[in-house]
């Protein structure tokens, strides 16, 4: 019985010295988090800010400076101001003449192992991809994520073609993945033997992707004319 | 029944007596957490496909092992017995994501290399076990050297296995080519089979080491 009572008395106590020490270290702990969070944020978004600028660069050969556009209901473009990038965004690129060099588009789709994520640029002018790169993969190392590194797969989007019909209202050809070798038209994709999953993924978003992008671009590419802007 | 800090109970590995080196060594060495211990192999298995993932993920851990155990040491005194396994997840998880957060400012390359595996260093059982069989029961000073040994040890151990798969896996060390383009690359060795063949050779090689050493002494 002396036991018992003992036990359960020291319960008690024990039950608000725990419930202060929980607190007390979580307090420490949310302290200690914000305040990294805090610190590192600004770092992160702007090393974020230009690993998407280098991706743009590498899209887009001789790009100088880009520009953000969103994408509004209706199918129209808007120069997007500041940081808030809601909604649909393409990123227009241009030289050091201030000419444009292209637009870069964002596409994603079901890889091997998870979604890939892909920016590539289109060059209005050339009615072509003009090149591609890998945002975001889990593909398996050495055989999936040759789709990055592939120097004959990278060749694919030097100038794949996309150009549209008469009307401008659908792509000409759509861009298709077929098997390693294989590749006859300017609008096919080659895949690679020993990622095949991966490389017909690439293939196919971009397929997806410039369906729906190129001809809405081309409609209203006097947006992303530079002498539309306000310069002087 | 113990107290919190269970300093009398004299169970595990030499508590008490000042911080000395020999901790560092034993931890380091004679106590290593992969070769010896076999603990935390989860990225161990997962994480060490090159070199320099396996430096990160070493360094990112013994971090967060050295922060655990100096404040799971600094309040072993303050933490109940019944919440203390609680209390030291939260203490691990809070420099988890501290961890997270400064790689992502360090490198984003980086942060997508490791992915995942930078939150699951949580579970790592290996900081959880130096917490409640080291930490909790001795000084700051012994439990800095602690974890100081076992980060060493743990980064060493990914280290070897790192270099091993990034060698015979993708014919290069840090990124740098090793062998000309003949060389016909193992691509299993960075695939996860890989990771469980050479983490078995090289515990085979430690076994007949150590071995060798018992039988000559």
């Amino acid at each position: 019985m002396n036991a018992m009572t003992s036990i359960s008395k020291s319960g008690a106590g024990n039950s608000r010295k725990m419930l202060f020490a929980m607190v007390a270290i979580g307090l420490l702990c949310a302290l200690l988090i914000s305040l990294t969070y805090e610190g590192t944020l600004p770092i992160i978004e702007t090393k974020q800010a230009e690993a998407l600028q280098r991706a743009i660069f590498r899209v887009l050969p001789g790009t100088a400076t880009t520009r953000a556009y969103r994408l509004l209901p209706g199918g129209r473009f808007e120069a997007a101001e500041g940081e808030a990038e809601s909604g649909e965004v393409v990123y227009a690129g241009f030289d050091d003449k201030g000419e444009l060099t292209g637009v870069a588009i964002e596409a994603g789709g079901q890889g091997y192992a998870g979604i890939i994520r892909i920016l590539y640029g289109y060059d209005p002018a050339e009615e072509a991809v003009v090149g591609m790169y890998v945002l975001e993969s889990k593909e398996t190392p050495g055989l999936g994520d040759k789709i990055e590194k592939d120097p004959d797969f990278l060749a694919n989007f030097e100038a794949l073609d996309v150009s549209l019909t008469a009307d401008g209202s659908a792509l000409k050809n759509e861009v298709v993945p077929v098997k390693d070798g294989e590749k006859e038209h300017p609008w096919q994709v080659d895949g690679i033997t020993g990622a095949t999953i991966s490389s017909r993924a690439i293939g196919n978003m971009l397929g997806k992707s410039t369906a729906r992008w190129v001809p809405l671009i081309h409609e209203h590419r006097a947006v992303f004319e530079p002498k539309n802007e306000e310069r002087k | 029944m113990s107290t919190p800090g269970g300093h009398k109970n004299g169970i595990v590995e030499g508590i008490g007596g000042p911080p000395s080196t020999d901790v560092f060594i034993k931890a380091l060495w004679r106590d290593n957490p992969v070769f010896v211990q076999v603990l935390g192999m989860c990225p161990v298995l997962a994480v060490s496909n090159t070199a320099m993932n396996a430096l990160a993920m070493g360094l990112a851990t013994a971090f967060v092992l050295l922060m655990s155990n100096i404040l799971v040491s600094a309040l072993r005194n303050f933490i109940p017995r019944q919440v203390r396994i609680a209390s030291y997840i939260l203490i691990i998880a809070t420099f988890v994501t501290i961890t997270d957060y400064a790689i992502q400012a360090i490198s984003v390359d980086l942060h997508k290399s490791l992915g995942a595996f930078i939150s699951l260093i949580v579970v790592n059982c290996l900081i959880l076990s130096r917490a409640e069989a080291f930490a909790a029961k001795n000084t700051i000073g012994r439990s800095i050297l602690d974890a100081l040994g076992m980060g060493a040890g743990f980064t060493f151990a990914l280290l070897c296995l790192g270099a091993v798969r990034e060698v015979l896996g993708s014919g290069s060390l840090f990124g740098l080519r090793l062998f000309p383009d003949s060389f016909q690359e193992w691509i299993v060795m960075i695939l996860p089979a890989g990771g469980f063949f050479t983490l078995a050779g090289l515990l085979l090689l430690i076994n007949a080491l150590q071995k060798r050493k018992k039988s000559t002494a």
